[in-house]
């Protein structure tokens, strides 16, 4: 499968000029009869081929949203599209017809979600829902689909995958369940994968290999990879650029390792302070104060303004539109260059 | 599995003989006297009454008819009425039109439950939605026997398409007062797929269906409607035991000659025998499909599993 899989990637790479994945002003509202939500206020990010953008950010930053909406999968109503577009290979998805979508999702764009185990239907034996893929996009037969499933089980390194390609979900552990999520996503080969906190209900340790096995396959075919998770650790390792969302907005975009080193964004900066570190025992944690928004009634201004130790009057008033920091570095804070700068420790 | 099985089986012996009693007793606690009942206007002989009193053994006490009636019962005798005949006669007699009667609800509760609760389930807030949760309501809420009388004015009298009551017709007889046994069931299997449909609609896995790219009509079909149909099917095949048990009120309004209304008589005219008799055989199937039910569970539900 490998040996296939990089002899398509390389002429479908080549066959392509531009970003694999261009989203543009993004905006996504669920319009509930309590009133207007507006999960998602204009984002914009690109994607390579062979490239890990984290999408990091709290519940209700709009991260999953996001990606559901690439996917194509939001339910409407409530969810509705109202502004952006999202080009894949040069189209628009958006303007596509659900029946031209249909063969794109699934095939050329997968995911795959937090729980497995809900994420997959109880009813049916793991080789079927692998198998299905091979079925309903190729038109392979019953036997021919279970082999594939087989091959696909054993790739993503589930043990003895023959004997337990006719067990149910719940007969898997937690581990176990995501790979025959990740089996299922890359059945088809799809240039992008989206990971929406694929590893949140994991044991850190199987976090640890669900996260490799990503990497490695990742590695082998090629693909752009799109890494949702409000788990700055587990971004660390894998990801080649981070986005960090805030109130359905990105706040700090650019290098993982130039922001970990030195956030731009007051947000980015809480972050980083509230998670313990080894080399700052002994040091309390700094949490941001606060509770992220009410999404249908956004602060004016900076939405991160009420909890921002650097607020002032601007940041009430105005926007912050995404600054320029450095060369692929952005930050949505008028008082970038102040967050920026070195400071002394808080605390002795 | 078969350990479960084997347990459930042996439950159906204390049950046998608590519901054996119980009818009994209360048959037994009934007022009047079912040999001068059986006589009408005009008085049997002394000599008469007591020959009777012997052969049912009218005049022993509770417990020693009941161990007659269970020690016959053992020997495959189900006892006899009054008049004579055999139980197990009047049983082989009735049930075959009781079990037709249900067969036919049970389809008609099946398919346009199934039906109305899909339609219903997948387009929520519609025109379709509306009328099926309006119409539901109201027929739960009419008592079977005035829907059963507005069936035979209308269907029967005023257009004429079936017959108002009686098995004369054959077949076509069946029709109407099975559609007036299966409203009720029918409702409650339309009600309860729309609200299990609405429910799976919104689960993880129906997402994943959809992120797979699978068609519409693959991910309702297969993926949802699999999952929504486990309470439903389990309901249905209770409910198929409850109608084989025979069906009182509409037997009786449609003066069909089932099990139902053979019960209905058999107590007006204090056919203890009887009355246990088919009562008995009635709690037998309920138990029975109950089981069929919990085995169904094990088979629809992979997760479920008895050891």
């Amino acid at each position: 499968m490998a040996q296939a899989t990089g002899v398509r990637r390389e002429t479908s790479a080549r066959g392509y000029e531009g970003h694999l994945l261009e989203v543009e002003d993004l905006h996504v509202e669920f319009r509930t009869p309590y009133g207007v939500v507006n999960a998602v206020n204009g984002i914009s990010y690109t994607l390579d081929p062979r490239e890990t953008l984290a999408i990091l950010g709290e519940s209700g930053s709009g991260k999953s949203v996001s990606a559901q909406a690439i996917m194509g999968i939001i339910d409407s109503p409530p969810g509705f599209i109202t502004r952006g577009t999202i080009r894949y290979k040069g189209r628009d998805l958006l303007k596509l017809p659900e029946s031209e979508r249909r063969t794109i999702r699934g095939r050329e764009i997968s995911m795959i979600f937090q729980d497995a185990l809900t994420a997959l239907n109880p009813v049916f034996t793991v080789g079927f829902q692998i198998g299905e893929m091979f079925r309903v996009h190729r038109g392979l037969g019953k036997a021919e689909s279970k082999q594939k499933a087989i091959e696909l089980m054993d790739h993503v390194r589930i043990p003895s995958a023959r004997e337990r390609v006719n067990d149910y979900p719940h007969q898997f552990s937690g581990g176990m369940r995501q790979r025959v999520m990740i089996a299922m996503a890359l059945s088809l080969d799809p240039d992008i994968l989206i990971a929406d906190e694929p590893t949140t209900a994991l044991d850190v340790t199987v976090q640890a290999q669900i996260m490799e096995l990503l990497h490695v396959l990742q590695a082998e075919t090629g693909m752009g990879l799109i890494l949702i998770t409000h788990d700055l650790g587990v971004v660390a390792d894998v990801s080649d650029r981070l986005a960090v969302m805030y109130a359905g907005k990105i706040v700090e975009t650019g290098n993982v390792y130039d922001i970990y080193g030195n956030p731009a964004h007051p947000y980015t900066e809480g972050l980083m302070s509230s998670i313990p570190r080894i080399d700052q025992k002994g040091e309390e944690l700094n949490p941001i104060k606060g509770a992220p928004p009410n999404l249908m009634r956004i602060p004016t201004g900076c939405p991160f303004h009420p909890r921002c130790p650097y607020a002032r009057q601007r940041c009430v008033d105005e926007v912050p539109p995404l600054y320029e920091v450095a060369a692929e570095r952005r930050s949505a804070c008028h008082y970038w260059e102040e967050v920026l700068s070195p400071k002394e420790p808080i605390s002795g | 599995m078969g350990r479960y099985f084997i347990r459930r089986m042996l439950e159906i012996i204390p049950v046998f003989f608590g519901a054996t009693f119980l009818i009994f007793a209360m048959v037994f606690a009934l007022p009047g006297d079912p040999i001068r009942a059986l006589a009408g206007e005009k008085p049997l002989s002394e000599a008469v009454q007591r020959e009777f009193s012997e052969e049912y053994h009218l005049d022993e006490t509770l417990p020693v008819q009941y161990a007659y009636y269970i020690g016959g019962l053992f020997q495959g005798d189900f006892g006899q009425t009054f008049r004579g005949e055999k139980v197990i006669d009047i049983m082989k007699e009735k049930f075959p039109i009781t079990a037709k009667l249900a067969l036919f609800a049970f389809v008609f509760e099946a398919i346009l439950g199934v039906l109305a609760g899909v339609l219903a389930g997948l387009r929520r807030g519609s025109f379709i939605d509306n009328l099926v949760l309006v119409s539901t309501i109201t027929v739960v809420s009419v008592p079977v026997f005035v829907l059963g009388f507005l069936a035979q004015l209308i269907f029967g009298l005023e257009l004429g398409w079936f017959p108002i009551a009686g098995i004369q017709e054959g077949t076509r007889g069946f029709l109407l007062p099975a559609a007036v046994l299966a409203s009720l069931s029918l409702c409650y299997v339309a009600r309860l797929l729309r609200t299990s449909l609405g429910e799976n609609l919104r689960a993880d896995y129906v997402r994943t269906a959809t992120a797979k790219g699978l068609s519409r009509a693959r991910v309702v079909g297969r993926h949802t409607l699999r999952n929504s149909l486990i309470p439903v099917l389990t309901y249905l095949a209770v409910d198929l035991g409850v109608l084989m048990g025979g069906a009182i009120v509409t037997e009786t309004i449609f003066n069909m000659p089932g099990i139902g209304r053979e019960v209905f008589l058999a107590i007006r005219g204090q056919e203890g025998a009887l009355v246990v008799g088919i009562v008995t055989a009635g709690v037998l199937i309920f138990m029975f499909a109950n089981l069929i039910v919990d085995l169904m569970y094990a088979v629809l539900d992979p997760r479920i599993r008895y050891d």
